[in-house]
């Protein structure tokens, strides 16, 4: 994927608020948020639970739409785009890490990392040669046929970061990718992910709960209450 | 992407060996059941279609009594005679004609002995019947003017009996008389209705009259009418001089009856279409059971799988492609029902028509059919479980647990 003229930015929230229910049960996960963010950073969204990061991330990943306000990825208004046009932009410029892995089950690293390829219509040596590259550029070369079950935490992160980067994404999403991982093992996942970001170019937008992991970002937002209330440099650790 | 979501379908299905089976149990089961009846029904009409144009195409049967169904006149109808025989022969439309007159007796050769139909009738039998020898000869003119002790075989009898020795010139007791065996009839399986052709012996009908039944009745009359003559023409012929020996009446109903064995083809055929429509329907019930059994497991797999569904979505599969992954595993899954359905469905119609004895003739177009119908099941009832599948919301499918 082509980074997007400088006037356009990548990612560009405008008022986007997100409710869910109506009336009195009505809940405002978003209550009007703008920011911008450009080809090429790497962001880390902190904040208490509840205050509206995992929605966020949700709407930028065109999982979800907001309910009010625009939001434009590569200046296409996504707010207006149905199921299947979302699912065309995630397949072609979004990649996802979770906190829970979500690999499939009973499938091999490889065949999981393959699967978005699969939808993207590419003979099958040609998705065995992509997913075998990035299965590489994770460090997992050689566990190509073992399945998640055979495989430890820290290692079906990396099929998960390797699926989401096997069709060239232009920008990662990972929510929090380290949740359910050891320190060790965290910091592993951060560096491969702060690796791609440097020098693959991919821009990535990742939730943590854990200062020491926003520290692997460029820059920090801070959601409280469905509002962003900080958004700065994340300054160098000394 | 068609090819992935085949290799997937199966996939699924392997890890559930047990379950898939089950599932398709009512897709299998309606199959084999259409399949062994359709092709036992086959093989049967076409045997019944090979014994009647065995007969050469233009018989009829003249028996005495009024063809109708109904209450039995109070009067006894005349039988027939061999004179009656002799008259229809004089016909010009006429080929051949064999007057039979049948009992059950019993038969003894050496320490074997059994029972079987015994026909008095003539050498002509064997031409308007169209049923060549195996061994030896037919009746000769003077045998039968002298009402001759010999008999000629059918061979389940000659089985029975004599095994696989030689019968020709060896004795046959029917009832007591003493008869030379002078030929034995070629095989001819069963008839129309299932009963053994070849259990039958034939004698001279004059040996039949003075030997065994002591009387002269003719129970029914064979005529074969020349090829140029059509049916109609000939039972016209036949009728009115008929009637005519008979002394009826004008406008007075027949007291015999002329079946045509083309009519009684039709006749048969007729009782196959009812079959046919009966097997539709146990087709149609027996698929829609089986639907509703894929229907059911469909939407529990696609309950079961809510999270992988989610992970595909969030990957980029559009609801078309979640879609299709599950009608197609739907599909899989009825077909390979149908094909185990028609697999065990030539079995048992295999073992039946062993059994019925008559000719196993496996149809092609039935089987494709039964294929055929199981994708439409597959497609109809797998639709609905996979649109659920394909409408489902990505971030709640990544929720579910
Ligand atoms: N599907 C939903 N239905 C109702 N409320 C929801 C739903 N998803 C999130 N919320 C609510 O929206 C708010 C923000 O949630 P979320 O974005 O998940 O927070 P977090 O910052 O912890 O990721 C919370 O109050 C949550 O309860
Ligand atoms: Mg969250």
């Amino acid at each position: 994927m082509s980074a997007p003229a400088p006037s356009t930015p990548l990612i560009a929230f405008r008022d986007v608020a997100r409710s869910y229910g109506a009336g009195e049960a009505e809940v405002k996960a978003l209550a009007g948020v703008s920011f911008q963010i450009g080809a090429g950073e790497f962001v880390a969204i902190m904040g208490p639970s509840g205050s509206g990061k995992s929605t966020a991330m949700n709407i930028i990943g065109c999982l979800d739409r907001p309910s009010a306000g625009e939001y434009l990825f590569k200046g296409i208004p996504v707010q207006g785009l149905d199921q299947d046009r979302r699912a065309l932009l995630r397949r072609h410029a979004l990649g996802f890490v979770f906190q829970g892995f979500n690999l499939l089950p009973r499938q091999s690293a490889l065949e999981n990392v393959e699967l978005p390829l699969i939808y993207k219509g590419l003979p099958a040596d040609t998705r065995r040669a992509l997913a075998r590259e990035a299965l590489r550029k994770v460090g997992l070369d050689g566990r190509e046929g073992h399945d998640p079950s055979q495989l430890s935490g820290g290692q079906q992160q990396r099929v998960a970061i390797a699926r989401a980067l096997a069709g060239g994404p232009s920008v990662i999403l990972a929510d929090e990718p380290t949740g359910n991982l050891d320190s060790a093992r965290s910091h592993e996942i951060m560096r491969l992910l702060q690796a791609l970001n440097r020098d693959e170019g991919i821009t990535i937008v990742m939730v943590t709960h854990e200062d020491p992991i926003a520290h692997y970002a460029k820059r920090l937002m801070v959601f409280t209450d469905g509002h962003l209330t900080r958004d700065e440099p994340v300054r160098e650790r000394a | 992407m068609l090819w992935e979501a085949v290799r997937l379908a199966y996939t699924a299905i392997i890890r559930n060996k047990l379950r898939s089976f089950l599932t398709v149990l009512g897709v299998v089961i309606g199959v084999a059941a259409v399949i062994a009846m359709v092709t036992v029904g086959e093989g049967s009409s076409a045997q019944v279609k090979a014994s009647v144009e065995r007969l050469g195409t233009n018989v009829l049967v003249l028996r005495p009594g009024r063809a109708r169904m109904g209450p039995p006149s109070a009067e006894p109808v005349p039988r027939f005679t061999l004179k009656d025989a002799a008259a229809l022969a004089e016909l010009s439309i006429v080929a051949q004609v064999a007057p039979q007159a049948n009992g059950t007796y019993s038969l003894v050769a050496g320490n074997a002995n059994s029972s079987a139909q015994v026909s008095g009738t003539t050498a002509d039998y064997l031409k308007v019947q169209n049923w060549p020898l195996a061994l030896g000869r037919a009746f000769e003119p003077g045998e039968e003017a002298a009402g001759a002790s010999v008999c000629i075989l059918g061979q389940t009898v000659r089985d029975k009996l004599f095994g696989s020795s030689d019968p020709l010139g060896e004795s046959l007791r029917v009832r007591g008389l003493a008869c030379e065996v002078i030929g034995v009839l070629s095989a001819r399986g069963a008839g129309s209705f299932g009963q053994d052709q070849d259990e039958v012996v034939l004698i001279p009908v004059k040996t039949m009259h003075r030997r065994l039944q002591g009387d002269t009745n003719v129970g029914s009359i064979s005529v074969a009418l020349l090829k140029s003559v059509d049916s109609a023409t000939g039972i016209r012929a036949v009728q009115a001089l008929m009637r005519d020996r008979r002394d009826i009446e004008i406008g007075a109903a027949d007291d015999f009856s002329v079946t045509d064995m083309k009519d009684f083809n039709n006749l048969l055929s007729g009782v196959n279409s009812v079959m046919a429509g009966l097997l539709s329907a146990v087709a149609a019930v027996s698929l829609l059971v089986g639907g509703i059994g894929i229907m059911n497991i469909m939407l529990v797999s696609v309950t079961e799988r809510t999270r992988e569904i989610g992970i595909r979505l969030a990957v980029g599969a559009s609801g078309g492609q979640v879609l299709m992954q599950f009608l197609i595993e739907a599909i899989v899954l009825s077909v390979l029902g149908g094909a185990i359905g028609i697999g065990l469905g030539l079995a048992l119609a295999w073992g039946g028509s062993i059994y019925l004895a008559v000719p196993f003739t496996p149809s092609a177009m039935v089987i494709a059919l039964a294929f055929g119908f199981s994708a439409v099941v597959g497609v109809v009832f797998g639709f609905f479980p996979a649109r659920r599948a394909a409408r489902m919301d990505p971030i709640e499918a990544l929720r579910h647990q």
